[in-house]
């Protein structure tokens, strides 16, 4: 005979375990595809089977490419394939293809020259031969591929949320624990500094300080510049995390004995308080990241971030904000279905930290 | 008795004979030719913000202009399809053998909106009032003939006289849309110095009037402005019946493109205009459902260009820019730079192959002076490096130009960020220049502050722009063709021309303004053409097609290159079922 005592224990424990089974899922498929996304864009001359600024003057607004198995009489190819197509009806969009023009998709073949941290190739992943194009997502207006510019753009906006966000966990980390540790004056100037921080209306803040920078700037100087602004605009809250757990950390036995044995401010911040805040520290990254990536794809939207040719994702949403575009051309929207994985992503990552947190306290 | 009686057929004869002679100076009417239509109905067109101003002394945007013209009348008018001038408050005009003097007949007996007589009295005041300097108008520029304002005198009542201090070639366009102003109306604002704040968009509209086909009934603030017919409109249609046959014209603001198309599909709006050739392509396929018809009416007087700054710095604000301008003000530069972009390219993708590339300011639209013999430049990479080579440019590493001292050639390129046709140009001759290892830059930037920077500060190196020839004529042109003239954009202030074949041009302009015969004028101009064609002061790039469009159910729509591209003609636009147009 079975005490339901024992029976309810087991179930809840094998409860936890399927829990903990779930988040550790969770955690690891955000990890693994927030890794692999992030390589993708790094190495995205390799990926991307053209470079993000060829024009191909000949096939503008072109429909993402229809890639084949049957060819035009019917016959069944293992090999996947595309055709040519032209322009016929002299309405410059306006593309048929031509069946007798096939081309097989290739795995490593040659193509734009790109360069990955200093080195040089023309190797891509996938790619056809000329005449025929593959445009995975279509292209824009002046010929260029949406899928390369994709994975050319993401650098730019991963990267700009990765590192603003870095930024202003350094600079929250940084002031929080001063402000935990030194408390009364200091805390109070870097809290109320926080604040101020916390309470600006990011977004126009972000408007307003772009628009006294000058105009005429390189990309990338406007990328760093981007990033700059999102960082500085988004320390507060980082701040006040790391304040919260040094100021209840420091009240800590093992904290109160190092300091019994003469550990300095400066000692016990570095060694016994800053590694309690890199869960914190790590579960608010999460968070970050994505609004940053948002407030760069709305300030690139806007015209304010990367110009011309460089992509963002959000300067190439910014061609759909025309009519014409937008009941037109449906593949100049995908840029903007980017950032979704990536932010479900960095949010089950999120999640999973903060429950992990919450366990662990 | 008999004496009696005949003194009464003599007295009811000379009461017939000033009766007919009243009402023939009542009804001196214009006869027109276009097809005669259906009285009645509202038209509703779109426009992107309302008029600033109903005073057509002071009006210098195209909204007041769009409005104004529709509630006044010219002396002369230019017909926008034929581009040929044609008559209206006056009636004749002969010019005298050295082309000094203009006589002008006015119709006799018309009345303006509100009912007073119209006579050479408000000619004269209104020619008083727009070559005033004080009053600051616009159109004074135009009345300046040989560096002197022309002279006005009354012959009679219905006679007036304009003497030029030269000849003058363009005399008869220079009447087009100078609105005669009545007099009795705005006299005293004019001897208070009150003119430029006359007529207002809170005057009531009983206090103003015009000649135009329609009158002011109604202003609603940043939404919409309601014109009526004016029933003393002095033309009338084959059949005898007086126009307009609208009863009433409304002006909606909507001020994107985007949603005035989205207007115009709905049918909220009747006519639009300045259709982007996207749009074009949008709306195209929805004619026979939507029961509207588009018109290509072919390349405007629009140019877009590519300019460098040549201006002198002389305050030695701007070191970078003067640098960059011993590339700028060779010839040899610009020649290979016109050589290196695609203007096929240009018309293809920004213009669905609705517009023209050009090889100077002067487009095919413009057919009386159009010089076919220019041919447009098309685009070869060899020319444009044989061209650098021997201007002393050279390439390192691959493909980067670099000038005689080993500075790579590289600059910004402004363009309005509100304008996404001029975007897509600068994008375009940016990867075309780059074919040549030169890195240009992109800026886009707001409108305004561009134009600042190209007027006032000079602060840009290079710029994509567009101007729009306000007529087809080449008088106009003079206001920028001219060194010493305020919209000399390349070479702002220039006190002599600051190059040989700016004289050049300088001189073939003088030259034209004052040569009466067509074929003459033609040569000179051609000239002019050849001479920009080859200096490039500019880089000329592509005209748009003029793209409009209207419901199916209007009668007389004839678009035209020259603003006001739709609605120019509203006096002879009518529906073809009024009845449900209310």
């Amino acid at each position: 005979m079975k005490l339901p005592f024992a029976d309810r224990s087991a179930d809840r424990s094998h409860k936890k375990a399927g829990v903990r089974g779930s988040a550790r899922f969770k955690l690891t498929w955000a990890i693994w595809f927030l890794v692999a996304i992030h390589a993708v864009v790094v190495l995205a001359g390799f990926f991307a089977p053209y470079n993000y600024e060829t024009q191909d003057r000949e096939h503008p607004y072109a429909a993402p490419t229809k890639i084949h198995f049957v060819d035009c009489a019917g016959k069944f190819h293992l090999r996947p394939f595309v055709y040519a197509t032209r322009n016929d009806d002299g309405s410059v969009i306006g593309y048929n293809e031509d069946c007798s023009q096939p081309a097989k998709v290739g795995i490593f073949v040659h193509g734009d020259e790109y360069s990955i941290v200093g080195v040089h190739s023309t190797r891509h992943l996938f790619g056809v031969q000329s005449p025929a194009s593959i445009f995975l997502m279509g292209t824009d207006g002046f010929g260029r591929d949406q899928f390369s510019r994709l994975l050319y753009g993401g650098q730019v906006s991963l990267f700009a949320g990765f590192v603003a966000a870095s930024f202003s966990a350094l600079v929250g980390l940084l002031l929080g624990g001063i402000a935990g540790m030194y408390g009364g004056r200091v805390d109070d100037i870097a809290m109320r500094l926080a604040e101020i921080f916390i309470t600006v209306p990011w977004f126009y803040f972000l408007i307003a300080v772009r628009a006294f920078l000058p105009l005429q700037i390189s990309p990338v100087v406007a990328f760093l510049l981007v990033i700059a602004v999102i960082g500085v605009v988004g320390w507060g809250r980082p701040a006040r995390l790391v304040r919260g757990v040094v100021l209840s950390a420091r009240e800590r036995n093992f904290v109160l004995a190092a300091r019994g044995f003469g550990a300095s401010n400066s000692y016990l911040l570095r060694r016994h308080l800053m590694p309690l805040t890199f869960r914190v520290m790590l579960t608010q990254m999460a968070v970050l990241i994505p609004q940053f990536i948002l407030a760069e794809v709305i300030l690139s939207f806007l015209g304010l971030g990367v110009g011309e040719p460089f992509p963002s994702w959000g300067n190439m949403l910014a061609r759909a904000q025309q009519y014409n575009v937008l009941v037109s051309y449906w593949w100049m929207l995908l840029p903007g279905l980017a950032p979704v994985p990536v932010f479900l992503a960095y949010h089950s990552l999120a999640e999973t930290l903060q429950e992990r947190i919450k366990s662990n306290i | 008795m008999r004496f009696r009686a005949l003194a009464r057929i003599v007295c009811f004869f000379l009461w017939c004979v000033s009766m007919l002679a009243g009402a023939q100076a009542q009804e001196e009417l214009l006869r027109t030719t276009s097809e005669a239509g259906n009285r009645g109905g509202n038209l509703v067109i779109a426009q992107r913000s309302e008029p600033r101003t109903f005073n057509p002394v002071t009006a210098v945007d195209q909204n007041s202009f769009g409005v104004n013209a529709r509630m006044q009348a010219d002396l002369i008018h230019i017909n926008r399809v034929t581009q040929k001038t044609e008559p209206a408050l006056a009636k004749s005009w002969t010019a005298s053998k050295d082309g000094t003097q203009f006589t002008v007949k006015l119709r006799q007996g018309l009345k303006f909106s509100d009912g007073a007589p119209f006579d050479a009295d408000d000619v004269l005041f209104s020619f008083k009032v727009y070559l005033d300097e004080a009053v600051h108008s616009p159109q004074r520029d135009l009345l300046i003939i040989g560096g002197k304002p022309m002279v006005v005198q009354k012959v009679d009542e219905y006679t007036v006289r304009f003497i030029f201090s030269a000849p003058y070639s363009a005399a008869e366009r220079v009447f087009d849309s100078l609105a005669m102003l009545p007099r009795h109306l705005l006299e005293k604002d004019y001897q208070e110095g009150k003119i430029n704040q006359a007529w207002a968009l809170n005057t009531p509209p009983d206090k103003i009037a015009g000649l135009g086909a329609f009158r002011l009934k109604q202003v609603i603030p940043g939404e919409r402005v309601l014109l009526e017919r004016n029933p003393n409109y002095w033309k009338i249609d084959a059949k005898g019946q007086r126009l307009p046959y609208l009863d009433q014209l409304t002006f909606v603001v909507v001020p994107s493109q985007d949603a005035q198309v989205i207007r115009f599909q709905a049918g909220d709006s009747q006519i639009i205009s300045g259709l982007s050739a996207e749009n074009y392509a949008v709306l195209e396929p929805e004619q026979q459902t939507r029961h509207f018809k588009l018109y290509d009416a072919g390349p405007g007087l629009e140019y877009n260009f590519l300019m460098f700054n040549l201006n002198d710095d002389t305050e030695g604000r701007l070191p970078e820019v003067v640098r960059k301008q011993k590339w700028f003000r060779d010839v040899r530069f610009r020649q290979a730079v016109s050589a290196a972009i695609d203007r096929g390219a240009i018309v293809r993708l920004v213009y669905r192959n609705r517009g023209v590339g050009l090889a100077t300011h002067v487009s095919p639209g413009n057919r009386a002076w159009y010089d076919a013999a220019v041919a447009v430049p098309v685009r070869s990479l060899d020319k444009a490096r044989e061209l650098l080579k021997t201007a002393g440019f050279s390439w390192k590493d691959g493909n980067t130009l670099v000038d005689s001292s080993g500075q790579p050639v590289e600059f910004t390129i402004l363009v309005s960020s509100s304008n996404t046709q001029r975007g897509q140009i600068a994008t375009l001759v940016q990867e075309d220049l780059k074919a040549i290892g030169i890195a240009a830059h992109v800026v886009p930037m707001e409108g305004r502050s561009a134009n600042d920077r190209v007027l006032n500060s000079h602060d840009y190196e290079a710029i994509v722009m567009g101007l729009v020839s306000g007529d087809a004529d080449p008088t106009p042109d003079m206001n920028v063709l001219m060194s010493n003239a305020q919209t000399h954009l390349w070479h702002l202030n220039e006190k002599s021309p600051a190059t040989p074949w700016e004289a050049e041009i300088d001189q073939l302009m003088q030259k034209q303004l004052v040569t009466l015969d067509y074929q003459k004028r033609k040569k000179i101009y051609d000239r002019v053409q050849e001479v920009l064609a080859q200096q490039l002061p500019v880089v000329y790039l592509a005209s748009p097609d003029i793209l409009v469009g209207a419901q199916e159910d209007l009668g007389n729509f004839r678009p035209a290159i020259i603003e006001q591209y739709t609605f120019w003609n509203a006096d002879e636009l009518f529906w073809h079922t009024p009845a449900g147009r209310h």
